[in-house]
Formats: structure tokens, sequence, C-alpha cells
């Protein structure tokens, strides 16, 4: 397990230096920052100060060290645009992105789970067709359209939620429902294939054989067996809405991470851009690290 | 008093296209050792699921008469059944490797069945589980008890299976080839272990096998099962000593006795595997390999009593 967890840390920190790495040649592939900086009304001079002001006119490979050099400390470096530290930035902006995400995920699993296990008990009926079909469509629709389609119905046309800021908790339901939608179809699937393997078991016919209840065959003997890949899955599919919400927080103009990276894009803050891709992809393999945690932990077998 | 177990015509089909029980009767007395021979596909499995009311999906089952306990197996609902299953009629299977829950321990899958049906505290279920962990041979039942499944060999595992299935003081176990997939001293060991709880507790133990040696050591009583009919039935000395049916004699040929046979005989077998029998059949299933057979046997088969006790489904005169 020590081991096992030991290679993980190794990966973690191989693709988060190459998602550093990424970052950095993908602001620099954008054109010639100087350039975007100053504006378009700057003169040859004003450009030539911006490049020397921000330390781009050094070799690139010594801007690349340096930066990495200051980001293993914790410095990501000031915003050009806000003037202030980027890791400020973030921490002021991570709370809305956070709660977007976990609520999203907590729909997602509320929705997911029951859906999948009374799909796996009436398979082949039209109430498992029906549940297939809705993970098709969430499959299928585009997470900003959705967004905008139940900012029409429910907050312009009925008027009972507001279509944007982060004011109180109805400005999360909306876009947390959105970001759900997005993860219910994996996590219905995978719960209504887990939960019909695990009832086609020998451990369940043993179950049944013991005389347990419907609601402990179902809920104790095969949920928990076939929760695994599912609670696995979610960890990670946190991941993906936490990145993923940059969409949405631009749709429900919500002041998270999402949002400050689409600013920052838009005004070329490239520290900004470097710094927000570089905490994602750092939360992502961390939860991916979890996931493999979660497993462990409810699969004895790999507790060994 | 009626019998343990009371089988009469039990008839189960599968989706109407195959029969795989046909009308087969039986008869498990109270501390009896009943055994169910047949080769693979001839009923004896789908039989016990069907007592228990644990077929798979699709799975449909009929009979004249199910009683145990002089109780009507047929009348009782999904519910009536969970109260007897694990409880007075227990099961064990064939598989002890995937029949045990992964993700639970030993002792709470041991535990949750006595909880279930006796009013017991955890602590009185956990004591009766390590009771029995010791009664069915496992050193160390307390460490046992906390760990899971896969931390335990499939001797073990199918050790605990009957262990769990005497958490309730059942009247009848029902035992379906609890040895075929275990090493053959693991088997050996099993066995005697099953005979010896069973004298010791006076189990109805219904033991389904293919495996006439077993029969021959430990049954009192013996059915033999061929195309979802149970052809034969007799106590275990008087089936050995004057198989009646054709098939059951086949099956007996089929194994070597040692210095009854010399050594250059070959050893006996029966050409052709066990029909595929839809609804709608007549006669003898097993007409076709048969060297008896004659144009009657593909209408009638008449059930003729041999002795007091021994029943046959042939025309060949007793």
């Amino acid at each position: 397990m020590l081991q096992f967890l030991f290679r993980r840390l190794i990966v973690a920190f191989l693709v988060a230096a190459t998602v550093m790495t990424l970052a950095f040649i993908l602001t620099r592939l954008s054109g010639d920052l100087a350039i975007s900086i100053a504006g378009p009304n700057a003169t040859a001079a004003d450009i030539e100060a911006v490049r020397k002001a921000y330390g781009l006119d050094r070799p690139v490979l010594e801007q690349f060290f340096d930066w990495v050099g200051r980001a293993m400390t914790g410095d990501l470096g000031n915003s050009y645009f806000f003037q202030t530290r980027v890791s400020t930035l973030i921490a002021e902006r991570m709370p809305v992105t956070l709660t977007l995400g976990l609520t999203g995920l907590s729909l997602a699993l509320l929705i997911s789970i029951p859906m999948g296990i009374l799909a796996a008990v009436r398979e082949n009926t039209n109430f498992d067709r029906a549940v297939q079909m809705i993970a098709l469509i969430g499959q299928a629709m585009p997470s900003f359209w959705l967004g905008l389609l139940l900012m029409i119905v429910f907050g312009l046309s009925l008027g009972w939620l507001p279509i944007s800021g982060t004011g109180s908790w109805e400005h999360f339901v909306m876009p947390g429902v959105v970001l759900a939608f997005s993860a219910v179809p994996a996590l219905t699937r995978l719960t209504r294939a887990g939960m019909i393997q695990a009832m086609a078991s020998d451990y369940i016919r043993t179950a049944r054989a013991k005389g347990l209840s419907r609601a402990s065959i179902l809920l104790k003997h095969a949920l928990r067996n076939a929760a695994i890949p599912v609670v696995a899955i979610a960890a990670v599919q946190l991941g993906f809405m936490l990145g993923g919400s940059i969409v949405i927080e631009q749709v429900f103009a919500l002041h998270g991470v999402g949002f400050l990276a689409w600013e920052s894009i838009a005004k070329n803050d490239f520290p900004v851009v470097q710094a927000v891709v570089l905490v994602l992809a750092v939360i992502y393999v961390a939860l991916t690290m979890v996931s493999d945690l979660l497993n462990a932990v409810l699969d004895p077998r790999l507790r060994a | 008093m009626s019998a343990l177990l009371e089988i009469e015509r039990l008839e189960v089909g599968f989706g109407g296209r195959t029969s795989a029980v046909r009308g087969a009767s039986l008869t498990v007395e109270r501390g009896e050792t009943h055994c169910l021979v047949g080769e693979s596909g001839c009923g004896k499995s789908v039989t016990a699921l069907a007592i228990m009311n644990l077929l798979a999906r699709g799975g449909h089952r009929t009979a004249q008469r199910l009683t145990f306990q002089d109780e009507d197996l047929l009348k009782l609902d999904d519910r009536g059944m969970a109260r007897l299953r694990g409880n007075a009629m227990a099961m064990i299977f064939q598989e002890p490797m995937t029949s045990l829950n992964p993700a639970y321990t030993i002792g709470s899958q041991m535990t949750e069945v006595m909880r279930r049906h006796k009013k017991v505290s955890q602590r009185v279920a956990t004591d009766r589980a390590a009771d029995l962990l010791g009664r069915v041979g496992i050193t160390a039942p307390g460490l046992r008890l906390g760990q899971f499944p896969h931390q335990l060999s499939g001797g073990l595992r199918q050790r605990v299976m009957i262990a769990m299935a005497l958490m309730c003081e059942p009247q009848l176990l029902i035992a379906d080839e609890p040895t075929t997939a275990l090493d053959v001293t693991v088997q050996a060991q099993i066995l005697r272990l099953l005979a010896q709880l069973q004298r010791d507790l006076g189990l109805g133990l219904l033991l389904i096998t293919h495996d006439l040696g077993i029969v021959a050591r430990i049954a009192h009583r013996v059915s033999v099962m061929y195309a979802g009919e149970v052809v034969e039935s007799a106590a275990t000395a008087q089936l050995f000593a004057d198989p009646k049916h054709p098939y059951t004699q086949g099956l007996l040929r089929c194994v070597p006795v040692p210095g009854k046979q010399r050594q250059d005989e070959p050893l006996g077998s029966i050409p052709g595997t066990v029909p595929r029998i839809g609804p709608g059949f007549e006669g003898c299933g097993f007409r076709d390999r048969c060297s008896f057979a004659d144009a009657t046997c593909a209408h009638t088969v008449p059930h003729q009593t041999a002795a007091p006790g021994h029943d046959y489904l042939c025309r060949l005169a007793p």
C-alpha cells in the first residue's frame, strides 16, 4: 500500500511538472506578450518598457525556471491587471468554485445513485430504458446551452431563481444543476451496471438464501460492491467539475476561479492563466489520488 | 408425523422453452441424509433452488405438493419464504470462492443472519459464530471473524459457509455439490464434517452430488435424477445392491470398486449426454441412451415399486 502510494505520488509530481511546462509554453505561443500587454496604441518604446518591467527580455529558459522555482515556494507572481498577488487572487475566488463543484457533485450523486439502483432492479423495463435515454441526452447536451435554457425558464419566465451572481445559496442552484447534469450520465450508468453485476453474483444468492430483507440485500450487500467504482469516479468527476466550471461560471457570472481564468485569458494576464492552470491540475491530480485511496478503503481486497 | 420436506411432482420451467425439472418427487425425513445424484444438467441444482424459491430470473416452479414441516411453501410469499430461509432451512453452494460478500468480514456476514431471524444481541451472535467456527474445525475463530473472505482459502470459506448455515439451528440443510470446487483432500474433510454435523445436530441433509463414492459413505437414502425426473429412489444399501433403473445401473458401472473389479476390465460409461427437454415431451427421457429401450418407452413410463421404499420409473420388471 505504501509503495503504491509512493508510485502514485511520483506520477502525480510528473503530471504537475508537465502541466507547468505546457502552461508556460502555451501562454508564450499566443504571441509577443509585451505587445499585447502594452495595448494597441502603444509605441515601440512603451513595448520595450513593458518587456523590461515584466522581465520578458530575459532568455525564455531563464523565465521558465524562475517561474517554476517561485511556484515551488508558493509564489505564483503578480497579476498584471489586478496588480495583486496571483495566490491571493486565486484564494479569493476558490470558495465560489469549490461551492459550485461540491454542489454539482452532491446533486449528481443524489440523482444518479437512486436512479442507477432503480434502473438495475427494473432492468429492461420502460423505467430502465427511460433512465438510459436521460443519460444519453445528458451526455449529448452542452452545459452552456442547458444553462441558458434554465436561465430563460426559471430565471426569466418564472422568475424563481437569480440568473447571475453569488449573493445567496439560490445563486448556486441553477449552475449546480447544470454541472450535475454533466456528471449524472456516467455515474448513473456506472451505478446501474455495478448493481446489475452485483445482483447476479453468488454472494447475493447467499444473502437471499440467508433470508435477508430486500433492503439489506440491495443496499447493504449489492450497493456496497457496486459503489466502489462509482465513488472512485465521483472523485475524478469533481476534478472535471472544478476545471470545467470555467464555462458555467461564465454563463452565470459566478466570480470563481473559472471566471478568473476567462478574464485573464482575455486580458493577457498570463501569470494568472499559468497559475490557474497549475492549481486546477494539482487539484485534479490530488483528486485522482483520493479516488485511489477511496477505492482501497472501500475494497478490502486492495487494502492488504 | 409427516416428513421434514415433501415434494410431489415438482416442475420447473424457464420461459416456456426448457423444462429443467419434470415432475420430480422427493422426501427428506427428519435427521436423514438424503443424496440427490445424477450427471450435470439433470436438474439437481434447480430442484434445490426451487425448494428455497431462489430460482434465477425467468424460472418458474409448480408442484402438486411442496411442504416443509407441514407448511405449504407454494403458498408463501417472498416475506414468508425469507422468514424460513437461513433460519429453519439453510443452503450452501458449490462455489465457496464467490459465495461470500467480499466487502464484509466473516463475522459480520455470520452474525447478520442470526440477528435477522432471532432476537439476540450482537454479542450473543458473535459468540455463537465463534463457537460454530470452532465446531467446523477452524482454528483461531476470533481472528477469522475479523477477516475478509479473500484472506481465506476455498476450503476455509466452505467451512465458513457451513458454519453460517448452522447459525440459526436449521432443521434442513441443502448442500449443492459443496465439495466440487475443492481439492480432493479438502473434499474428504468437508464431507466428513457434514456427515458428523448431520449426526450430532440431527439435521435433515439434502446433499446434491454426482460422486457416488460420497453417497455410499454418508447417505441414508438416495434419489437418482435424470433429465428432470427422479428415476429411482431407495435406501442406500438397497440401491447399491439392487439398482433397478438402467440409468442407475449405468451410473454404478462408472465407479471403480477396488477388489470387485478385475484390473484389465474397462470402466463403464453411459454413451451420449442428457437431452434438452422442452414442454410436451413424452415418455422416458433416458430412452435414447438406454440399451433396453423399445417402442413403448416413447409413450408410457410406469412407476414401479421393487420393495418397500424402493421406487423406480421404468417399464422393466422388478
